[in-house]
C-alpha cells in the first residue's frame, strides 16, 4: 500500500471514529452517571436520522431541521427518563435491558407506523454539497468533513462542561455517589433527567449528520447500537474520553483490516476489543467502579 | 399391538396429505404462507412482494382454483438461523396448502432443505440462489423470481461491448453475491476481460469508504457491484462522493438501483444494470399492474412486486387446471410446468429446472428514472447447474 493511500485510509478511519464516539458518548454518558445500560439508544440515532430525512424534506435545508431537531430529541430524551427510566435507579440491570430492549421495539414499531419502510435519501445543504480533492483519484464531500468537524467540536464541549461547570460537578458527583450529593441538597434526580436527555440528543445528533452519508432506513439504530457498545467497553464503561479512544481504535482497525484482510473484516473490530480486554478487563479507562 | 415408528410417521403423513385433499375437496380457504422479511434491511421488499400477491389475487376475485384465498405471513426477519422454525410454523403449525417466499438467499437455502422432505408446494417469490433450481431443485418447488446467473451473467457482455476489459468486483460476502460475482466472472472471462481485484464485504455492513479508496487507487475500466435495499442506496452515494461517478462506470445487476433509486437521487445517474425487469418497460400487462398496484397500494410497483403478482398468477392458471385440488400432486405439477404468462416483465414460462426462463433487460438511470436501454439477453435460461429434473 502507497503511502497516499495509507494516509487516505487513516482519514477514513478517523473520520469514522468520531461518528461513532459520538453516537458511543451518549451511551457511556448515561451509563457512567446513571447506572442504566440503554440499549434504547440505537433507536435515538435511528430517530434522529428519520427526523433530519422528514424535517429536511418540510424545511427545505438539513442545517435547519438538526436546528430543529435537536431540541426535539432532547425533549424525547427527557419523556423517556421520566416515564420510563426514572423508575428502574433502584433496580438491576437486567430490568433495564428489558425495558429499554422493550422501548427498541416501540420505536422501531413507530418508524414503521409514521415513515414506513422505505429507504430514504438525505440532501446535503446546498452551502456544504461541494467535494474537496484528496490524493488524484479521490474526492471527500464537505458533509463528511463538517461531520467531523462538528463531532471534534461536541467531543471538546463535553469535556469542558464535564471539567469547568458547576453543572458539571455535580454530574461527575453524582455519578460517583448519588447519595451523598442528595444528602448535600441537591436535586439529583434533576441532574439525571439533564444527563439522560443529553445523551439521547447526542444519539440524534449523530443521526441526523450521519443520514445523508448513511442514507435513512429501518434498523439502521441496531447495528449502531451493538458497534457502540464495543466501543463503550474498549473504553471503559462510563468513561467519555475512553469512548473516544475506544471509537477511534474502532474505526481505524475497520478501516485497515478492510483493506489488509478482508476475510475477517467484521471480526476484526471484536478481536481488538478482545485484545483490549484481555490486557485491561475494565477497558483503556475503566473507572475501577463496583457495579451499582 | 405395537405400533412401530415407521408406520406412526406414515399415518402421520397420510393424514396430512389426506387432509389437505379434504380440504381441497370441500372448498375450504386455501392458505397461502408467506414466509417473507417485514422487517429489518429487506422490509420494503417483503411488503412489495405481499402487496404484489394481493393485487393479483383481487384481480382473480380473491380465488384461486374456486377456493377463497387465506394468507398467513411469517415475518422471516431475513435471518437464516430462524428459517427453519419459521417454516415448520407454516407447515406444521399453520398447515399451509402452498408455501410462498422468501426474499434473502439464506432463508431460502433453510426453507429448501425442510421443503424437500415436506410434500408443500412451494413457490420461491425471490430469492436468486441457484441452488433452489440447481443441486436442490425439486418437482414441487418453483421460482418465478429470477436466478443470481440470469440476472449477472449477461451484464459482462455488457461491459465488455463497451470496452471496459479490467473490472473490480465488490459484493456483500453472502450466496446471493458470490453467486453474482461467479456468474459475473464466467461470462467476463470467457469474452476476454481481467478481473482486477475482488472486494468482499461482509452482509450487511455497510462502511464502504475504505474499500473506495482502493477502488480510487486501482483506476480500473469498471466496476460491477451486488447490493441491495439500503445498502445499495448508502453505497451508490458513497461512491459518487468519493468522486468514482464520473470517473469509473459503475454496474451491477438491477438490485443496485431497484426500489432506491429516489433515495440515490443524482448519485445513481448513469450507472447502467441488468434485470429481467423495468418500471418503464413498454407492455400493456405491466402498464395495467402498475396502474392497479397504485390504486390498491398508493406507492409504485417494482420488480418484488412483480414477483409476487406472477406468482398467484401462475397458482391461478394451474389451479384452475386442477379445480383448485392442492393435494393433486403430479397434476398440479404438470399444470404448473406448462404455465405461460404475459406477464409485466415480458413472456414467461418455467424451465425444466423450474425457474423463469425470460429476457434479461439493459437498463440505465437517467434524469432519475430507470430507462430501458434495450434486451442485454433473450430467453435467458438459467443454466441449472445440479439440477437432474426433466433431462
Amino acid at each position: 500500500m502507497s503511502f497516499s493511500l495509507v494516509a487516505l485510509q487513516l482519514i477514513n478511519g478517523v473520520e469514522y471514529g468520531l461518528l461513532l464516539f459520538l453516537v458511543a458518548s451518549g451511551l457511556t454518558l448515561v451509563f457512567g452517571v446513571l447506572g442504566v445500560l440503554n440499549f434504547a439508544h440505537g433507536s435515538f440515532y435511528m430517530l434522529g436520522a428519520y427526523l433530519a430525512w422528514w424535517l429536511s424534506e418540510r424545511t427545505g435545508n438539513l442545517l435547519l431541521a438538526i436546528l430543529v431537531g435537536l431540541p426535539a430529541m432532547a425533549l424525547i430524551g427527557l419523556l423517556v427518563e421520566r416515564l420510563a427510566i426514572a423508575r428502574l435507579y433502584l433496580r438491576d440491570h437486567l430490568a433495564q435491558v428489558l425495558l429499554t430492549y422493550g422501548l427498541v421495539l416501540l420505536f422501531n414499531e413507530l418508524q414503521r407506523a409514521l415513515w414506513g419502510n422505505d429507504v430514504h435519501g438525505v440532501a446535503t445543504p446546498r452551502s456544504l454539497s461541494f467535494t474537496i480533492p484528496l490524493g488524484e483519484a479521490q474526492t471527500w464531500p464537505a458533509w463528511r468533513a463538517f461531520t467531523a468537524l462538528c463531532c471534534i467540536a461536541v467531543a471538546i464541549a463535553m469535556r469542558q462542561v464535564i471539567l469547568k461547570t458547576r453543572f458539571g460537578m455535580r454530574v461527575r458527583a453524582g455519578a460517583s455517589n448519588a447519595e451523598m450529593v442528595e444528602a448535600l441538597g441537591i436535586d439529583v434526580r434533576r441532574v439525571f433527567s439533564v444527563v439522560f436527555s443529553a445523551g439521547t440528543a447526542l444519539a440524534g445528533l449523530a443521526g441526523m449528520l450521519a443520514a445523508p452519508l448513511t442514507t435513512v432506513y429501518p434498523g439502521m439504530g441496531e447495528s449502531v447500537l451493538i458497534l457502540s457498545f464495543v466501543v463503550v467497553v474498549i473504553g471503559g464503561i462510563g468513561s467519555i474520553k475512553g469512548a473516544f479512544l475506544g471509537a477511534m481504535l474502532v474505526g481505524i482497525a475497520d478501516t485497515f483490516g478492510k483493506v489488509l484482510l478482508p476475510g475477517f473484516a467484521s471480526a476484526i473490530v471484536y478481536a481488538v476489543m478482545a485484545a483490549v480486554l484481555l490486557w485491561r478487563p475494565r477497558g483503556l479507562l475503566g473507572p475501577a467502579f463496583e457495579g451499582r | 399391538m405395537t405400533l412401530s415408528r415407521r408406520a406412526l410417521l406414515g399415518a402421520a403423513a397420510c393424514s396430512t396429505l389426506l387432509s389437505r385433499r379434504l380440504r381441497a375437496a370441500t372448498g375450504a380457504r386455501l392458505k397461502i404462507g408467506l414466509l417473507l422479511p417485514y422487517s429489518g434491511t429487506y422490509a420494503a421488499l417483503g411488503h412489495n412482494i405481499t402487496d404484489g400477491m394481493k393485487v393479483a389475487a383481487a384481480e382473480h376475485g380473491g380465488k384461486l382454483g374456486g377456493r377463497e384465498v387465506e394468507w398467513v405471513a411469517v415475518d422471516d426477519e431475513s435471518d437464516p438461523a430462524k428459517a427453519p422454525a419459521n417454516v415448520n410454523k407454516l407447515i406444521a403449525g399453520e398447515k399451509v396448502d402452498i408455501l410462498t417466499g422468501p426474499v434473502h438467499s439464506g432463508v431460502a437455502m433453510a426453507m429448501m432443505q425442510i421443503v424437500r422432505q415436506e410434500n408443500v408446494l412451494t413457490i420461491v417469490t425471490n430469492a436468486g440462489a441457484q441452488a433452489v433450481t440447481g443441486t436442490l431443485c425439486a418437482p414441487h418447488v418453483f421460482r418465478t423470481s429470477f436466478s443470481n446467473w440470469q440476472v449477472s451473467y449477461p451484464c459482462a457482455d455488457v461491459m465488455l461491448k463497451a470496452g471496459h476489459k479490467r473490472a473490480v468486483l465488490m459484493f456483500w460476502n453472502y450466496s446471493f453475491g458470490q453467486e453474482s460475482m461467479a456468474a459475473f466472472k464466467e461470462g467476463y472471462s470467457k469474452g476476454g476481460g481481467a478481473v482486477v481485484k475482488e472486494i468482499a464485504v461482509p452482509f450487511p455492513n455497510t462502511e464502504f469508504q475504505a474499500n473506495l479508496s482502493e477502488i480510487a487507487a486501482l483506476k480500473p475500466d469498471a466496476v460491477f457491484v451486488f447490493f441491495a435495499g439500503a445498502g445499495a442506496a448508502k453505497f451508490v452515494k458513497d461512491y459518487a462522493d468519493a468522486g468514482l461517478q464520473q470517473k469509473v462506470p459503475l454496474y451491477g445487476s438491477g438490485f443496485l438501483t431497484e426500489g432506491v433509486l429516489t433515495a440515490q437521487g443524482a448519485a445513481a445517474e448513469g450507472i447502467k444494470t441488468t434485470l429481467h425487469y423495468a418500471d418503464a418497460l413498454d407492455n400493456a400487462a405491466n402498464k395495467k399492474f402498475r396502474e392497479s398496484f397504485k390504486k390498491a397500494t398508493g406507492r409504485d410497483a417494482d420488480v418484488y412486486a412483480v414477483a409476487g403478482y406472477d406468482t398467484v398468477n401462475t397458482l391461478a392458471q394451474a389451479l384452475g387446471k386442477v379445480k383448485g385440488d392442492t393435494g393433486a400432486g403430479k397434476e398440479l405439477i404438470a399444470a404448473l410446468e406448462a404455465t405461460r404468462l404475459d406477464s409485466p416483465r415480458g413472456p414467461f414460462r418455467f424451465s425444466k429446472a423450474h425457474n423463469p426462463v425470460q429476457d434479461i433487460y439493459l437498463r440505465q438511470v437517467k434524469g432519475g428514472k430507470e430507462v430501458v436501454l434495450g434486451v442485454a439477453m433473450k430467453d435467458a435460461e438459467d443454466p441449472a447447474a445440479g439440477c437432474k429434473m426433466g433431462k
